[in-house]
C-alpha cells in the first residue's frame, strides 16, 4: 500500500541534512517502531562543519534496485510493492554482513546478538497505513519530512533529488534529499583520506558535485 | 565521465541456469528413487499404501534440487558457498572447525538460541514446530520409502519386530513401555507441532510488528499447512482409539492430501529455509577466518571496518553483479566504511549548497 493523503497526493520522505539540530528525537522515536521495537535503526552522524549544523540523520534510502539485496547470499532482503526495502527476512538471514558493507548509504546494521541484519523500514507498520514514520513525526526542524513533493517544493529552497552516483554506479532511491537546483543527481566520486571518524574533514576532502547525467 | 551502470535485473534467469538447475533437480529425484529401490530391497519392504507419500517426496526432491541449484547460481551465494567450504576444509584448521561445528550445531540447530534472543515466544514456537517436524520426518520418510518396517514375531502376536533396510534391529513386546512410544511417535510429533503453532499464531495475532509485515502466502500458509497435517494425523488416532474407526478411510485420505500438499510446497515457500539456513554455520567460520587475517581500513578515516577477506570478496561479488563502485578520483567506494559513507552524504549536500551560494537557513525560505 502506498502512503497518500486524502486528496490523493502521494507522500514521500525527504531529508535535509542541513536542518538537523542534533536533538536525537528521531533516534528515540525510531525505537517506537513496532517492527523493531526497542532498537533504533536511524543513524545520527556527527560532522565537523565550520559554520553549519554538525549532525546528520541517515535513514534507509530505499533504493529502486537495492544493492544490499543484490549482494545478499541468502536472498533475504525484499522490497514491498510500494518500494520499501524491508529488514532481512528472519528465516533466511545468515548474518554475513554483506549488506552492511555494500550499502552505498551505510544504512544496514548487523546485530550479533540475534544474528540478523536490521534496518530502517520507513516505519512500515505506520506508512503502510498512511501514517508518517516516527522520525519524521517528531523531527522539530523537519530535517526529516514525510510530505508531498508539492508541499516540499512550495516551502523549501532547492529541489528534491533521488538519483545518486557512487563512482560509476547509479542509484535511484525512494527517499529524496534536498539539494540546489542545478542538476538531477548527486555525484560522489572522490574520497580522500581525512581526519578522525567522528569529525569529518572539510569540504576540500569530499568532491561532491551536482552532475547532470 | 566515468561509465554509468544501471538497469540491471538480477531476476533475469538464463537458459543455462535453468538447464543446470534441472540437472540437479532430476539428480536429486533420481537419488531418492534409487534410495527407495535399494533401501526397500527392490520394493520387497515397500508399502504400496504409502506410494503417494513416496511419489510426493520424489517431486519435492526435484523442487529442492532445482531451487538449491538456482540459489547457488547467484554470484554472492556461489562465492560464499565456495569460500565457506574452502575455509572449513583447510587442513590446518579442520580439527578445530569440526569441534566448532559440533558446538554450533548444538547452539544453533538443537537449542536454536539465536531465535530466543529475538523473541522468547518466537523461540518457543519455532523450537516446538522444528523438532516436531523433524521427529515426524525421521519416522515417515523411512516408513514411506520402505526403509523401516514392523512385523509381528512368527511365534507370538504380542511381540513386534523392527527392521531397518531389511535388517532386524530390535524386538519389543506390545505391553512394554517402548510400544506406546513407537506406535504414537507421530502423535507426539503432532502435539509438539500444534504446541508450537499455538505460540506462533498467538505471536502473529498480537505482535504489531509481525502484523505489519506478514503475508498470507509466506507466513500464514506454512502454519496452516502444518496445522492441517498435524490435526488430521491426530484425527486418525482419535478415530482408531476413541471412535471405533469412524470415517477412518476418509480421514486417512484427508491426511494424505495435507501431507502431499505440504511436500509439494516444501521447495517453494518458507520451508526452503530448512535447507538454506545451515549456511549460517559457514558464515561463522568465514567470519572467524576474516578476523584472524588482515583488516580493511577505511580510505577516509583510516579505521578498520571489516576483514580484508570480506571486503575483497565483496568487490568480486559486486564486479560479477555489475556494481561499479570504482571512483574516478581513484580508489574504490567499497573501501569506505559505512560511517564515512553516511558522513559523506551530508557533506556532499553541504558542498553543493555552498557551491550554489545558497547554504544555511538564513538564506533559505523555510516552511
Amino acid at each position: 500500500m502506498s502512503a497518500e493523503r486524502s486528496d490523493g497526493s502521494q507522500l514521500a520522505f525527504f531529508i535535509d541534512y542541513s536542518r538537523c539540530i542534533g536533538c536525537q528525537a528521531c533516534v528515540q522515536a525510531c525505537e517506537e517502531c513496532d517492527t523493531h521495537r526497542g532498537v533504533s535503526m536511524i543513524h545520527l552522524e556527527t560532522i565537523r562543519r565550520p559554520d553549519s549544523v554538525q549532525t546528520a540523520p541517515q535513514v534507509c534510502m530505499h533504493c529502486e534496485n537495492p544493492i544490499c539485496a543484490q549482494v545478499c547470499p541468502a536472498d533475504a532482503i525484499k522490497k514491498t510493492p510500494d518500494g520499501v526495502v524491508q529488514s532481512s527476512l528472519k528465516p533466511r538471514c545468515i548474518g554475513c554482513s554483506n549488506c552492511v558493507l555494500a550499502c552505498p548509504f551505510g544504512v544496514p546494521k548487523y546485530d550479533a546478538h540475534i544474528d540478523q541484519m536490521m534496518k530502517c523500514d520507513m516505519c512500515y507498520d505506520r506508512t503502510s497505513t498512511g501514517r508518517r514514520p516516527m522520525c519524521a513525526t517528531v523531527c522539530p526542524s523537519q530535517a526529516l519530512a514525510f510530505t508531498t513533493r508539492e508541499e516540499i517544493e512550495r516551502t523549501r529552497q532547492g529541489t528534491a533529488v533521488n538519483v545518486w552516483r557512487f563512482g560509476a554506479e547509479v542509484v535511484r532511491t525512494k527517499v529524496y534529499v534536498m539539494m540546489p537546483a542545478q542538476g538531477p543527481a548527486i555525484h560522489i566520486d572522490t574520497i580522500r583520506k581525512g581526519g578522525p571518524a567522528v569529525a569529518g574533514p572539510g569540504r576540500e576532502d569530499v568532491a561532491s558535485l551536482l552532475d547532470g547525467l | 565521465m566515468s561509465r554509468v551502470t544501471e538497469g540491471r535485473n538480477p531476476a533475469v534467469v538464463s537458459g543455462s541456469h535453468v538447464a543446470h538447475a534441472l540437472f540437479w533437480g532430476l539428480l536429486a529425484s533420481a537419488l531418492v528413487i534409487a534410495g527407495i529401490v535399494v533401501g526397500s530391497r527392490g520394493f520387497r519392504d515397500f508399502d504400496p499404501a504409502l506410494v503417494s507419500y513416496a511419489g510426493a517426496t520424489v517431486f519435492s526432491a526435484f523442487g529442492l534440487g532445482y531451487r538449491y541449484a538456482m540459489w547457488l547460481r547467484r554470484p554472492p551465494t556461489r562465492l560464499y558457498w565456495r569460500r565457506g567450504w574452502e575455509i572449513f576444509l583447510a587442513p590446518r584448521r579442520l580439527p578445530r572447525h569440526l569441534f566448532e561445528l559440533g558446538r554450533l550445531f548444538v547452539d544453533s540447530v538443537v537449542a536454536q538460541r539465536f531465535i530466543e534472543h529475538r523473541s522468547r515466544t518466537r523461540w518457543i514456537a519455532h523450537w516446538f514446530i522444528a523438532w516436531g517436524c523433524l521427529l515426524a520426518a525421521a519416522v515417515t520418510f523411512p516408513l514411506s520409502f520402505g526403509w523401516v518396517r514392523f512385523e509381528s514375531a512368527a511365534d507370538s502376536q504380542a511381540v513386534y519386530r523392527a527392521f531397518v533396510f531389511g535388517v532386524h534391529v530390535f524386538t519389543f513386546p506390545l505391553d512394554s513401555w517402548l510400544a506406546p512410544l513407537v506406535f504414537n511417535v507421530l502423535d507426539i510429533a503432532a502435539v509438539m507441532v500444534l504446541t508450537g503453532l499455538f505460540f506462533a499464531f498467538y505471536r502473529r495475532g498480537r505482535d504489531r510488528g509481525a502484523l505489519a509485515v506478514q503475508q498470507f502466502a509466506s507466513d500464514m500458509l506454512p502454519l496452516a499447512l502444518l496445522f492441517a497435517v498435524s490435526i488430521t494425523g491426530l484425527f486418525l488416532t482419535a478415530s482408531t482409539h476413541l471412535l471405533r474407526g469412524l470415517q477412518y478411510g476418509f480421514l486417512s485420505q484427508l491426511h494424505a492430501v495435507t501431507v502431499i500438499f505440504t511436500l509439494l510446497y516444501l521447495p517453494f515457500g518458507k520451508f526452503f529455509h530448512i535447507f538454506q539456513r545451515p549456511a549460517q554455520m559457514g558464515v561463522a567460520f568465514y567470519r572467524r577466518a576474516g578476523a584472524e587475517g588482515e583488516q580493511a581500513a577505511c580510505i577516509r578515516c583510516g579505521e578498520p571496518f571489516g576483514s580484508r577477506l570480506h571486503v575483497d570478496d565483496l568487490k568480486r561479488v559486486e564486479t560479477a553483479l555489475g556494481i561499479r563502485y570504482e571512483l574516478a578520483g581513484g580508489g574504490h567506494y567499497q573501501d569506505v566504511c559505512p560511517g564515512c559513507r553516511r558522513r559523506t552524504l551530508a557533506l556532499a549536500q553541504d558542498t553543493a549548497w555552498r557551491d550554489a551560494g545558497g547554504h544555511n537557513a538564513e538564506t533559505r525560505r523555510d516552511g
